[in-house]
């Protein structure tokens, strides 16, 4: 399916990542937000409440965080393409509606603009703090998506992805921003609407009675239903069978928690956003995603102008993580240097993946500003030396 | 069962999910079968009736009832009725929960919705307990009973609940307890055909943890207290309908008023501000 011209708006614009994530939604076709504000994810739904009334779509400014994180799945469930937007703490406040959403299979779209932490932390500055919480928030075992934009184009774009993942593979998928992608201006091309793909959802054409809303009829997922369809179907957060009523043993549990988590697993590779560039043969690969991949590629110039053979490898998917491609990587480099605004989180998952085949080194900092290209060439040389 | 005749609530429940969990003289069954029997009599159509439950004993209503139903999270059904509502605007949202679940973990989001007037229904079954975590204290137990943890009795103000949705703007407010089944199908019929945030307080034992530990009987003597406190009383001002323990119980119709529900609101803010620009959140049809 395609967007909607009569709301896409098409054309260059010079606007921050918040408001091209707003368009980015809108594209897709979200047309319920719910949420709480909180610096610096707000103009994501400042710009909605302002264009959603012209487009037939609803902003509802909830008295929470929890609240909002559970109102737009009521939306989803009425059949609509909804989302919320926050940052950490709010974030840290949803995440039992997380959990939710990955044993409901409720398509959900949770916009993340992050700050640094812990607790209120720094309010206007950026961090990349929240990659594992988004991965491991709510309680029990689960799979999630997780897509982290670089630029205010990619707010754009790959909001539209984050809805289309969502429709296809019915889990919490996160649009990891941090505030400096959130609030940097940039060229934005949005598109006719005719070019941009918009995922359908997956509507069972089952009669009532013969459909069960967690039968796997081919595919991967389970077909979806809207309330009214009259289906009277039933979920809950609870383990549950097939028909959605609880199950209380521990095999329909493993069951269940195995098909939520495989679904996901099973399609690293198509889930794999990512650029690689002057990998093979390379004697450092600069790892980062986010604004810090820019900044990255800013500091593997300045290496190569300084005759260092250093390569980059931008991550827009960090979850669900992609040991093929990290082993890859350590096959073809003989450093791997790890670059976030965070003390070391990704650099775990990709020392994991990696299992000792090359070096795997941090630069790292606790949020609050952008690591510095110098910091990377210092630790390029560093570890060539 | 002779084929001529089918018990009229069975049409609403999933009866190959009976038996149900609840305890013998339960009092969530009861208002369950008045529920069914509203429903009736609304004469809604099943397919535009969608049942929203959190956590608890009551929680699990929304697993019987054979309708599309939704069992969310502790004290969040309110919430994700909100966005359901909203979206549907041409179904019934009815949200069953505990007092626990309402107005503890719940309480901000019973509160809001009232205030905003969101479309939907809801009912407590207010059995001054928590039953599915063992008896303990809930905003309404009254001042000196005994709870799970509240070994030496409950110290604690209890919630008015008509008084508390009333202050907040609810457009329906009432009272029954589960004595009370012919008022309380009545009162269920009238709030589902209203527009706006409706809530009814069904008082009920849980003879299992509250009426036990406080040496009341079963469920039958306390339906026995029910019938011999209560007082019916439509109209009455919801400040003076707190409850003490083992008290008067004043029941009845409290509040009726007719403010815009929030999609009025919603839509007649926008139309005024944005004339013809104005496109209308339509939901799903
Ligand atoms: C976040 C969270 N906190 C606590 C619980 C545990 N819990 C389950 S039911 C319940 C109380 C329910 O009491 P009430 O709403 O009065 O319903 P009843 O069981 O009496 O019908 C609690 C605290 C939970 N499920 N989730
Ligand atoms: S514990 Fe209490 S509320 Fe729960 S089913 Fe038993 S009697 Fe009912």
């Amino acid at each position: 399916m395609k967007a909607d011209p009569a709301v896409v708006a098409t054309g260059m614009h010079f606007i921050d990542g918040n408001e091209a994530c707003a368009e980015g939604a809108l594209a897709a076709g979200c047309r319920f937000v719910a949420g709480y504000p909180i610096t610096p994810s707000t103009e994501v739904v400042e710009h909605l409440a302002k264009r959603f009334p012209r487009v037939g779509g609803m902003f509802i400014q909830m008295e929470d965080e929890i609240a909002s994180s559970i109102c737009f799945q009521g939306a989803v469930w009425a059949g609509m393409k909804a989302m919320t937007v926050t940052s950490g703490p709010g974030l840290s406040l949803m995440m039992e509606h997380v959990g939710l959403a990955a044993m409901t299979e409720c398509p959900s779209v949770f916009v993340d603009v992050q700050r640094a932490g812990p607790s209120t932390g720094l309010p206007t500055l950026p961090a990349q703090q929240d990659v594992m919480q988004v991965r491991w928030g709510s309680h029990g075992d689960y799979e999630v998506i997780a897509l982290s934009p670089s630029s205010p184009q990619e707010c754009f774009d790959h909001a539209v992805t984050c809805f289309n993942l969502a429709e296809k593979f019915r889990c919490p998928v996160f649009f990891m921003m941090d505030e400096t992608v959130g609030h940097m201006l940039g060229k934005v091309k949005i598109p006719p609407a005719d070019q941009i793909e918009v995922a359908e959802r997956r509507l069972t054409t089952r009669k009532p009675g013969e459909y069960r809303p967690y039968e796997i009829y081919g595919g991967d997922q389970p077909e979806m239903v809207r309330a009214g369809m009259g289906h009277r179907i039933h979920t809950t957060g609870l383990t549950h069978d097939e028909r959605g009523y609880p199950a209380m043993n521990a095999a329909a549990q493993d069951k269940l928690i195995r098909r939520l988590c495989s679904k996901v697993l099973d399609h690293v590779e198509e889930l794999t956003i990512h650029e690689a560039t002057n990998v093979e043969g390379s004697d450092v690969t600069i790892v980062a995603y986010g604004i810090t991949a820019r900044v990255a590629a800013y500091a593997v110039d300045l290496a190569r102008r300084q005759g260092v053979k250093a390569g980059l490898v931008k991550l827009v998917t960090l979850w669900p993580f992609n040991d093929r491609l990290m082993r890859d990587i350590a096959a073809s480099t003989k450093n791997i240097i790890v670059a976030e605004m965070n003390l070391g989180q990704m650099v775990h998952e990709v020392e994991r993946a990696v299992a000792g085949k090359v070096p795997v080194h941090l630069v790292g900092q606790a949020g609050g500003a952008i690591v510095e290209p110098e910091a990377i060439v210092a630790k390029i040389q560093e570890v060539l030396r | 069962m002779s084929e001529a005749y089918v018990n009229p609530v069975e049409k609403l429940l999933r009866t190959e999910r009976i038996p149900h969990i609840w305890c013998p003289g339960c009092g969530i069954g009861t208002s369950v079968n008045c529920f069914a029997r509203a429903i009736e009599k609304t004469g809604i159509d099943y397919e535009h009736l969608h049942v929203v439950s959190g956590i608890g004993c009551t929680g699990r209503v929304a697993g019987y009832v054979n309708v599309d139903s939704f069992h969310t999270t502790h004290g969040r059904a309110i919430p994700f009725a909100t966005g359901l509502s909203l979206s549907r605007p041409t179904s019934k949202v009815v949200v069953y929960s505990g007092d626990g679940d309402l107005t503890a973990i719940g309480g901000n989001h019973f509160i809001h919705a009232a205030r905003r007037n969101v479309d939907m229904t809801v009912i407590c079954v207010n059995n001054l307990t928590y039953g599915m975590t063992g008896g303990q204290v809930t905003p309404t137990t009254p001042q000196t009973a005994i709870a799970s943890t509240m070994p030496y009795g409950n110290y604690e103000a209890a919630f008015n609940l008509p008084n508390l949705a009333d202050a907040c703007g609810a457009n329906f407010v009432a009272r029954w307890t589960v004595f009370h089944v012919r008022q309380l199908v009545r009162t269920m019929t009238k709030a589902l055909a209203m527009k706006g945030f409706t809530f009814i307080e069904v008082l009920a034992p849980c003879p299992t943890l509250y009426q036990r530990r406080n040496r009341l009987g079963d469920g039958v003597e306390t339906l026995k207290y029910y019938k011999e406190k209560s007082i019916i009383q439509n109209g009455a001002n919801t400040a003076g309908v707190g409850l003490c323990f083992q008290s008067e119980i004043v029941v009845g119709e409290f509040v009726e008023r007719q403010r815009p529900s929030l999609r009025e609101e919603y839509d007649a803010r926008m139309k005024a501000v944005l004339k013809d620009a104005y496109v209308p959140y339509e939901g799903t049809k």
